[in-house]
């Protein structure tokens, strides 16, 4: 990691989830510090057609507002948005939110690599990258867009996740990213206060 | 390649469609436009958008396959049949009222849409009085659309989505089955118009009770969305409906005041009494 990086601050924390997502994003959002400045977007790969619940179950579990990612809306910093299901959750100028209903990627809308392909865009540095628990390869190419610009790269551990494959395939694909349990995880997005500058985690790989 | 390189590029290439093809889309969320210029590279083999602006510019080959990227929406017949539920339960009653009926579904595409009102409205009674303008600017996929021919893979979803949108008739009265793909009614095309229109730079060209325009408005930025959404207000009867998709807003439009919510969750709005 290089040492300009302990004093960027971190505007965007983008996460990608698919299964196990629900309980991995248990345990890292209630680690949000109620004086977060970043702006937090989630994919987390659902059955489609399903309404999604996700905004209703973690309301009430994290310090900061919860909702689901509304077509233009201007990204309020310290809030987390989910990607609505069916859809492509991106990141325009701005910054401020945008959809589209383009093809799947990787077999999946909302993906992965589409969200952090145009978040590292918008935010570059300033932006950190979490791949979570997984059984595709969806965001292994869109953490390496986030390594690109200089941002953080993070992916839970493999062999501490519910399905070891998204992990895997995002540190084979960017051997640059840390690996980090969840509970570092957790740890580390609890140092995000608002103006402190980055704490980089200490993990082994 | 540099982001900054990109933007200067990709706006260069915007000018040149426009200023050669007289295809607008300055108006265009970056974004996602960014995204599928990216994928339009890879496919003609483009290490810049400038070697893409060069081949779109001097090929009108090239540029009609890039056309396709730029546009081409996949949609499916009776996508989230929440919201023609509600067009039945809501708005069909109002329709029903007027002796004749204009429609317009704006970004037809392919025509997925086009063809699940005419079938909606045939189920309801509604569509011997009913003309459908579907429009959109990619003429390539109107010929698709007035041609009504579907991948028989896709009518498993088709007729999923069909059970769902409050009907008790089968979408398989609707087409013929042959050779692998689903031919639709003659019946319901002989209602429905495609043509060219750009919500961009074309006005209104007719005054409708109902506009259907779904997931068309997240590929505009906000001034082109509240230009097409102006159009929208200008083509509408007194009192007409406007259907947009369902992650789509009115909240950030200018003209949000001039429509009422009908249907809050399936985006069916009622144009507001003036």
């Amino acid at each position: 990691m290089k040492s300009s990086r302990a004093s960027t601050a971190i505007d965007a924390i983008v996460i990608g989830a698919s299964t196990g997502g629900v309980e991995a994003l248990g345990a890292l959002l209630p680690a949000l510090p109620t004086n977060l400045r970043a702006a937090v977007f989630i994919v987390l790969h659902l059955p489609r057609e399903r309404p999604s619940l996700l905004v209703d179950i973690f309301k009430g579990k994290c310090a900061r507002p919860v909702s689901e990612a509304q077509d233009k809306e201007p990204v309020v910093p310290g809030s987390v948005y989910f990607a609505p299901p069916n859809y492509h959750l991106l990141i325009d100028k701005g910054p401020q939110l945008a959809l589209s209903a383009d093809e799947p990627v990787n077999f999946s809308r909302p993906s992965i690599d589409v969200l952090f392909e145009s978040a590292a865009d918008v935010y570059g540095e300033r932006l950190m990258g979490i791949i979570l628990t997984g059984a595709n390869q969806d965001g292994a190419v869109g953490l390496q867009a986030v390594q690109r610009v200089g941002g953080i790269a993070l992916v839970q551990q493999p062999r501490g996740a519910d399905a070891p494959i998204m992990p895997e395939a995002a540190l084979k694909q960017n051997p640059g990213a840390q690996a980090c349990s969840l509970e570092q995880l957790a740890g580390l997005l609890g140092t995000l206060a608002n103006g402190r500058p980055l704490v980089p985690p200490h993990a082994t790989n | 390649m540099l982001a900054q390189d990109f933007d200067i590029e990709l706006r260069l290439l915007i000018d040149a469609i426009y200023l050669k093809y007289h295809y607008d889309f300055r108006g265009y969320a970056r974004a996602s436009l960014k995204r599928r210029l990216t994928t339009a590279m890879q496919h003609f083999s483009c290490r810049t958008l400038s070697q893409l602006q060069d081949k779109a510019l001097h090929d009108d080959t090239v540029f009609s396959a890039l056309l396709d990227y730029l546009t081409v929406q996949v949609s499916e017949m009776f996508r989230d049949p929440g919201y023609f539920l509600s067009l039945r339960q809501k708005v069909v009653p109002l329709l029903r009222t007027y002796p004749s009926l204009k429609i317009w579904v704006a970004g037809c595409s392919s025509g997925e849409e086009a063809y699940s009102l005419a079938i909606l409205l045939r189920e309801e009674g509604l569509l011997e009085r009913t003309l459908i303008y579907a429009t959109d600017i990619n003429t390539q996929a109107l010929q698709k659309a007035q041609a009504g021919v579907y991948a028989l893979e896709r009518i498993a979803g088709f007729t999923e989505n069909h059970s769902k949108s409050g009907t008790s008739s089968s979408l398989s009265d609707s087409y013929t089955a042959a050779y692998g793909r689903a031919v639709f009614d003659k019946t319901l095309t002989q209602h429905i118009v495609f043509s060219d229109h750009s919500l961009a730079t074309d006005s209104v060209f007719a005054e409708v009770q109902l506009v259907s325009c779904r997931n068309v408005l997240i590929y505009f930025n906000r001034e082109l969305q509240d230009r097409a959404i102006g159009l929208f207000r200008d083509a509408l009867c007194h009192k007409g409906f406007l259907g947009i998709g369902t992650k789509e807003s009115l909240r950030f439009s200018s003209h949000a005041d001039a429509f009422v919510e009908l249907a809050r969750e399936d985006r069916v709005f009622q144009k507001a009494a003036a």
